[in-house]
């Protein structure tokens, strides 16, 4: 039997009478692009942070690269790379000064650093804009940028949180490439998104509705099982009973 | 440690690229130094008086005129009766009205003793209560003069009062305030800095989220924690050294005691008020909830501190809780060292105090940071 990535038993995470991951169970395969969907709201981003390790679970089970999200957390956090939602690299840095920091914090060491850091300004094509502020930077370029610091320490998984809202369809096509090399390298990804055209890309995919993973599969089997061909298709008719808003 | 320094690297790089703080480093305790103590003098000068003389007598305008040359005093004017005073008093022109009835002259040659009734606008309590003070002064030393001249001839004994006070000022000779404030204002300098800037910096790291991104990565809550308060400490000795350089140029305060022993309270000192500045931001969310936090702080700190009052006069309550500010201690110790001279000896139990508030605080600000909720 292949390894687990990350395995979740009824996960679940209350604030008060709010349940906003209700008993969700799956597992990710080591080497895995998952698509972690769901309409806003549905709890995708408070079940990610829990499997990251900066939220504790109300109940359930869940380990992340074998490591326990109740008690294990710090050893969890060595072995992810996480690119929030938010854009989190600090403006008034530098590129390369970003890149140091965060390589330096998962403790790759100077030389290396350095090395990395020059393939990778090559591969992205930011030689001239190394040295300076990310602030200045357009929001496509940001984003393949925060992704590559994200996965630059070689984590074994990376939890990308919607990492191409507000990108152009040019740049996302150029990011999910970034994303398929980071698999072949052996990155276990996981990845949550409102693009269907992207939960496309992924191996297997989740689909959240209330708190509660409705559907779990491949998006081929799950075109099949809603006899559809599209994954709109698909997300509509799972998520079109939602009782809550969307915000 | 390796961490730290990447830690240490990005927070310095950080710092110095942001021309508020390095303008806050220099310039701040420049102008604060400079300004502040002109402006901010409890010596009341320029009391204005209004009198009301009854008696137009020569007593009366010796009187009047002893008032009018000791200096502290302003003619504010010479109305015809009490009430006119009052409504100078009213209109503000006036602090104080002295009535001098009328009879005056007579009481004094015929009975020795004579009353005058002084009324003082107490809306600026401190103003009015010096100038009373003052008045009182005044009129006791008249009254003197006239002891002297109505007894003297009769009586051969040496002196006519019994007990005369003299007092001379130790450790500021002249009495003068900006002896008393300057060293003040230095402390005032280094608590805004450790109170608010770090406060600020992690909360803003808060809302623009980096703090999530530093979370989820391996980096320990001391190593946050400390990186945040290294970079901070420097910033505050050297703003510290600012202020002392700006003291001994401008009003010519070198500290009388020993400037290691001062430099090491300033440490200590500055590592207590950045721990409640780590503190704050564990428990704000945003930059304004943080300043109104660390305003609150401020506010209690400076007024029961001494830094405005003497302590000494407070009740006990107050007293009581003045010991548990910080800023308390280390004003009584950098006056203490800059204007007394004292040395580690005299000063050891407040060293104690001080490291005492930084080890509590920073381990609570350790203790609450939390990286997983």
């Amino acid at each position: 039997m292949e390894n687990k990535a990350i395995v979740c038993k009824e996960l679940t995470k209350q604030f008060g009478d709010f349940k906003a991951v209700d008993k969700i169970s799956f597992e990710v395969s080591e080497g895995e692009i998952f698509g972690f969907l769901g309409a806003n709201g549905a709890g995708k981003t408070t079940a990610m942070r829990i499997l990251c390790g900066l939220s504790y679970p109300t109940s359930g089970e869940a380990s992340v690269a074998g490591f326990d999200v109740y008690k294990q957390q710090e050893k969890i956090k060595k072995n992810i790379g996480y690119m929030s939602q938010k854009f989190s690299l600090y403006d008034n840095l530098t590129i390369l000064e970003n890149i140091e920091f965060y390589g330096g914090v998962y403790g790759v060491s100077r030389p290396e650093i350095k090395e990395r850091s020059t393939e990778l300004v090559k591969m992205l094509g930011l030689e001239k804009e190394a040295k300076k502020l990310v602030g200045g930077l357009p929001l496509g370029w940001k984003q393949k940028l925060a992704f590559s610091v994200a996965v630059f320490h070689r984590p074994k998984i990376v939890f990308l949180d919607e990492p191409t809202g507000g990108v152009d369809p040019i740049t996302r096509r150029q990011f999910w490439d970034m994303i398929y090399e980071a698999a072949a390298s052996g990155i276990t990804v996981f990845v949550t998104t409102h693009y269907m055209d992207e939960a496309e890309y992924c191996n297997r995919i989740s689909i959240m509705v209330d708190g509660r993973v409705e559907a779990i599969d491949s998006p081929a089997e799950l075109k099949k099982r809603f006899n559809t061909t599209s994954m709109d298709e698909v997300f509509y008719e799972l998520a079109r009973n939602a009782q809550r808003a969307a915000d | 440690m390796k961490l730290l320094r990447f830690i240490l690297q990005k927070e310095f790089r950080q710092i110095f690229r942001d021309k508020t703080i390095l303008a806050m480093m220099f310039v701040v305790p420049t102008m604060q130094l400079i300004i502040l103590p002109l402006a901010a003098n409890f010596e009341v000068k320029n009391v204005n008086i209004a009198y009301v003389d009854h008696d137009h007598s020569s007593y009366s305008q010796k009187l009047i005129n002893k008032i009018g040359s000791s200096g502290y005093f302003h003619i504010a004017g010479t109305p015809d009766s009490y009430l006119g005073g009052l409504k100078l008093i009213e209109t503000g022109e006036a602090d104080l009205i002295l009535e001098i009835p009328s009879g005056f002259e007579r009481n004094l040659v015929r009975e020795g003793s004579q009353k005058v009734n002084i009324a003082a606008d107490a809306i600026n309590g401190t103003k009015s209560n010096i100038g009373n003070a003052y008045l009182n002064v005044v009129l006791a030393d008249f009254s003197r003069d006239l002891d002297i001249r109505f007894k003297l001839p009769q009586t051969s004994s040496i002196s006519p009062s019994l007990i005369t006070l003299t007092s001379t000022n130790w450790y500021n000779p002249r009495a003068e305030y900006k002896y008393y404030m300057v060293p003040g204002i230095l402390v005032l300098l280094l608590t805004l800095i450790g109170g608010f800037i770090t406060a600020l910096n992690i909360v803003k790291e808060k809302e623009i989220g980096t703090i999530e991104q530093i979370n989820v990565t391996p980096i320990q809550k001391w190593q946050f924690i400390l990186g945040k308060l290294i970079p901070f400490w420097i910033v505050g000795m050297i703003v510290f050294t600012v202020g002392l350089i700006v003291m001994y140029l401008i009003y010519g305060i070198f500290p009388m005691g020993s400037l290691a022993v001062l430099y090491l309270f300033g440490a200590v000192y500055l590592i207590a008020l950045l721990g409640l500045g780590l503190l704050i931001s564990t428990f704000a969310d945003t930059q304004l909830q943080a300043m109104f936090i660390a305003f609150f702080f401020m506010m209690i700190f400076m007024l029961m501190s001494g830094f405005f009052t003497s302590t000494d006069s407070m009740p006990n309550w107050a007293r009581t809780m003045s010991e548990f500010t910080p800023v308390t201690h280390f004003i009584k110790v950098v006056r203490l060292i800059v204007l007394k001279g004292s040395g580690l000896n005299e000063v050891g139990k407040e060293l104690f105090y001080l490291s005492i508030f930084a080890v509590v605080l920073n381990a609570l600000a350790i203790y609450n940071y939390k990286k997983t909720s």
